[in-house]
């Protein structure tokens, strides 16, 4: 009992870092029709700041400056790099974004080394939040989950209450029409697009002290967070968020328990493909995905 | 009376809440030229749309030749003989017309998914698209990449497309939009003459059109058709005057 | 983008590219030469396998290593038993093994992935890729772990005394498989189905409206496609007598998109000039300095912006300026704009360089560029170079607008004579 309690809440606070991920890149990919594939390298970057950070100025500030700085980089891409590929079509911003996620990975190697960097929880947060039975369960997860909510609520918020939000709905399913109602469209979608970073960069700041900040975590939680938006249904933010707790938990679940399975093979060591497989199914069944609402 | 060509039975379709089709039920015949027409927003295109398999259809029966096709993928529903074009050109632009018309003759000469025959070789593929491009006029410009021609010129392509594959059902949706006098009167020629023993369903807002090529026409307004008959049935009719013609009226009178 | 054809004829070129086949490994062939024209040669058949699908089908795939690696890893199988004597099969036709191996999991994968299409069949593929590079690794029985599977080539009954001992012998049975590939690949591109793939591409709503399933005709086309880089695979195979997880990785998968656009999507011979330039990149490149991979980063984001037809549409487009022989009005600007870009080139491998330098621990910071040498730590080198590169760059830009104008200018020429 204590052992699914306690699963349980790590698989819902990553279930909640990886929508936080994978809801910025269905807000991108739903205003700009471009899907980032340097999304999980902005997450990255967002580690690496906060670490550089940390250890300089302390945890706190990083929280704050880290996605800003991730946040900036992203408005600069979309402005001088994006924005010039949008002329050739789709794929070709595919493929800009895919070609950023080489370069921003060999910058990080080039700044930070190969191996992985000490960026640790701060100490204020390191110690047991409350005991479920014979565990304790950390403070720094239970901050995860707070500050997951409270970035997702307050978008939802800036979205659904504030004037940029709803030029952001509009512009969603009819960027001429809000264009020439006098609103500077490009402008919106530099924004949205540093906002989309920024959010990954924050996922970055918290998660990269929980799990491991090393060059090779953009491209060990990219793919599962393109596989979250695709069982999700692409475009939808309900769907993300089902298939983020989902998966969240199923990993988390998948690594905790030591079966055996067939041929000598643990369920720990079948973890990772656990997502993929997901994929896989739902694609024979319902391909779609969970709540599908848009093509690519 | 021959097996109806096209048969809608109480056909309704929604988008989510927003009734577009409120029970529409047509018989067209077999060699039947048959014109739908109404306001804008009545739900023309709709109504093709489902015909041709676009959409599914939320409640109702389409039958084609007398075989149900309700629920069937286009293709599938083109393999059983019709064909249809669209209001939006929809050409394969980087192709040149050549291989615009080959593609619409492909699948009805047989090749399928073949792999193994070299397209260039193939005799009756190459007649049949000549013929084709001969009837549409566009023979000389056989080689032009087709997203370079001219809107007039791109219009009578997807015609040749549509009939390419010798359907024997052919549904056009405005064939003469955004069309100059001259070149109406050209596409009417043209329509007519590709149309010849075959069933031809169009959806047009031109009435100079409609009257001058239709055998029977249909009025739809908001979704259900409100009458059938000849030109002169529709005309006379006091529902379809006041929904629709009272307009048009005044528009062939200064015609 | 199409072309009108040249009017060089068709077995001219054909009968070049034999020919260039023929003598090449003659006159490259020292060893590192010989390991290069291997390399690209088999790259050439998985390119252009790949481009099958997204040249010609409009399918993006980010998992084309799954097929190849397959097959690499069935040949490489196959080949240890050949030699064990479990079976009897010629070296020369292992590659017809890889093939049949990357068709049957085409086959298997392709079922799902081509379910859907655009975005989605692109992140599928990704999925897919990553599924298989992480199965590889949790059956080290199959698929040899982290070490991978080695082989012998050197097996079963020398076919006309040639062992595939030598690497030349190797360097032909490559060259073979691969004239005989393109010949293939480019005779789909001329059948019903090729056809239509195009047209599925181009528009997959009005392909369906005569008659075609586009599911299915994106089928077959992944099918095919996985055949030729199951090719590859058995030739990678032969070549380096192992095969690792590595052949299944993304970074392979990654390698041959950015080797294929480069070379340019749009046209058939773009992939085999992709190729070529990728390999060259990779080995060549890869000796002189450690930024190798950096540097493949920026040259395929800089395609992607500013030609994303790639190196294949820059040459094509030359050739109705080289009919109307008017290329000589561009020599100069062009010559001005590679000058340019030259200089910013030099700046930016400066800047580099010394970057990397000083990131690598226990590394000299002392640099010997172009027969200065200068310490990285110092602020002089930082500061000639960013000023090199600004400069270089400046240049560039007054240079490319030199450029645009003169072809903007013939460009309205031509078109004015066509009308």
């Amino acid at each position: 009992m204590e052992f699914f309690l306690v699963q349980t809440l790590n698989g819902i606070s990553y279930g909640l870092l990886l929508f936080m991920l994978s809801s910025g890149l269905t807000l991108v990919f739903s205003l700009m029709g471009v899907l980032n594939f340097a999304h999980a390298s902005f997450y990255m970057l967002g580690a690496y700041f906060a670490y550089q950070i940390s250890t300089k100025i302390g945890f706190w500030p990083a929280l704050v400056v880290a996605p800003l700085l991730v946040g900036a980089i992203g408005m600069l891409i979309e402005r001088w790099g994006l924005r010039q590929v949008h002329k050739h079509g789709h794929v070709a911003e595919l493929l800009f974004t895919f070609g950023l996620a080489y370069l921003i990975e060999e910058a990080v190697h080039l700044v930070w080394g190969r191996s992985a960097v000490d960026y640790r929880v701060p100490p204020d947060l390191d110690g047991p939040l409350f005991s479920i039975f014979t565990s304790q369960y950390p403070i720094y997860r239970g901050f995860m989950m707070l500050v997951s909510v409270a970035m997702l609520v307050s978008i939802w918020l800036a979205l659904t209450r504030t004037r940029i939000g709803l030029v952001i709905q509009a512009a969603l399913t009819h960027p001429q029409t809000v264009e020439a109602l006098g609103h500077n469209v490009p402008r919106v979608f530099m924004l949205v697009f540093g906002g989309g970073t920024a959010l990954a960069g924050l996922a970055g700041v918290i998660g990269g002290n929980a799990f491991v900040t090393e060059p090779g975590m953009a491209a060990s939680v990219g793919p599962i967070i393109f596989v979250i938006v695709v069982v999700g249904g692409m475009g939808s933010l309900a769907g993300a968020f089902i298939a983020s707790l989902l998966i969240g938990c199923m990993q988390t679940f998948a690594v905790a328990l030591d079966w055996n399975l067939v041929g000598g093979i643990k369920m720990s060591q079948v973890a990772p493909v656990l997502p993929y497989l997901l994929m896989v199914l739902l694609l024979i069944f319902r391909p779609t995905g969970l709540m599908g609402t848009r093509e690519g | 009376m021959s097996a109806n060509a096209i048969e809608l039975r109480d056909v309704h379709k929604s988008f989510g809440k927003t009734k577009i089709i409120n029970g529409v039920s047509l018989a067209i015949g077999s060699g039947e030229r048959h014109a739908i027409i109404g306001p804008n927003g009545a739900g023309k295109s709709t109504l093709y749309n489902l015909i041709s398999g676009r959409y599914p259809l939320s409640s109702g029966t389409i039958l084609l030749n007398g075989e149900d096709i309700t629920g069937l993928r286009p293709f599938e529903i083109n393999r059983k003989g019709l064909s249809r074009s669209f209001q939006v050109t929809n050409i394969f632009h980087n192709m040149s017309v050549y291989e615009n018309i080959r593609c619409g003759v492909l699948w009805a000469a047989g090749y399928r998914y073949s792999f193994w025959h070299r397209v260039g070789g193939l005799r009756d593929v190459a007649q049949r698209a000549e013929e084709v491009m001969e009837k549409i006029g566009l023979a000389q410009r056989r080689n032009v990449l087709a997203g370079t021609l001219t809107y007039a010129e791109q219009r009578a392509l997807e015609i040749g497309i549509t009939i390419a594959g010798g359907a024997s059902v052919i549904l056009l949706d405005e064939p003469t939009a955004g069309m100059s006098r001259s070149e109406t009167a050209r596409a009417i020629e043209l329509v007519r003459s590709v149309t010849q023993g075959k069933t031809l369903i169009m959806v047009e807002h031109d009435m100079g059109v409609v009257f001058g090529l239709a055998d029977r026409i249909s009025v739809l307004v908001y979704g259900e058709v409100i009458a059938t008959g000849t030109q002169d049935e529709i005309q006379a009719n006091a529902a379809v005057q006041e929904a629709y013609l009272g307009a048009v009226h005044k528009e062939i009178a200064s015609a | 983008m199409r072309y009108e054809p040249l009017n060089l004829g068709r077995w001219v070129i054909w009968g070049a590219m034999a020919l260039v086949f023929l003598v090449a490994p003659l006159v490259f062939s020292g060893g590192f030469a010989l390991t290069m024209l291997i390399q690209m040669g088999t790259m050439i058949i998985f390119a252009l396998s790949y481009n099958m699908l997204l040249g010609q089908g409009g399918m993006l795939s980010f998992g084309h290593a799954v097929y190849s690696g397959l097959g690499a890893f069935l040949s490489v199988h196959a080949l240890n038993l050949i030699g064990k004597g479990a079976f009897t099969f010629p070296v020369t036709l292992l590659p017809l093994i890889g093939g049949l191996a990357g068709l049957a999991f085409g086959v298997l994968f392709g079922y799902v992935t081509t379910r859907r299409a655009g975005t989605t069949f692109a992140l599928i593929s990704l999925g897919i890729g990553e599924m298989v590079f992480a199965c590889v690794l949790m059956f080290p029985g199959f698929f040899g772990g982290e070490a991978g599977v080695s082989t012998n080539r050197v097996v079963g009954q020398p076919f006309l005394g040639i062992t595939y001992g030598p690497a030349i012998q190797v360097c032909y049975l490559v060259a073979v498989w691969c004239f005989l590939s393109i010949v293939a690949m480019f005779a789909l591109t001329q059948t019903p189905l090729g056809r239509m793939a195009n047209a599925v591409r181009d528009n997959p709503e009005r392909a369906e409206f005569v008659g075609y399933d586009t599911q299915k005709v994106r089928f077959i086309q992944l099918v095919l496609s996985s055949f030729f880089a199951g090719v590859a695979g058995a030739l990678s195979c032969i070549n380096f007598e192992i095969v690792s997880a590595e052949n299944v990785s993304p970074i392979r998968s990654g390698g041959v998109l950015i080797a294929t656009y480069i070379g340019g999507v749009p046209f058939f011979l773009g992939p085999i000039l992709g190729a070529i330039i990728f390999i060259f990149f990779v080995v060549a490149l890869s000796g002189f300095t450690k930024a190798w991979l950096l540097y493949l980063g920026l040259f395929f984001v800089t395609m992607v912006v500013y030609a994303p037809g790639g190196i294949a549409s820059i040459l094509l487009m030359q050739i109705p300026v080289l009919r109307a022989r008017r290329f000589g009005e561009l020599a100069l600007p062009y010559a001005l704009a590679a000058a340019a870009g030259l200089v910013a080139l030099a700046g930016l491998i400066g800047i580099v360089e010394m970057v990397y330098r000083l990131s690598e621990q226990g590394a000299s910071t002392v640099l010997n560029v172009f027969g200065l040498s200068f310490d990285a730590r110092t602020t002089p080198p930082w500061i000639g170079f960013a000023l090199v590169l600004a400069a270089g760059l400046v240049a560039l830009r007054y240079a490319s607008r030199l450029v645009g104008a003169r072809w903007g200018a013939i460009q309205q020429d031509l078109l004015a004579r066509r009308a």
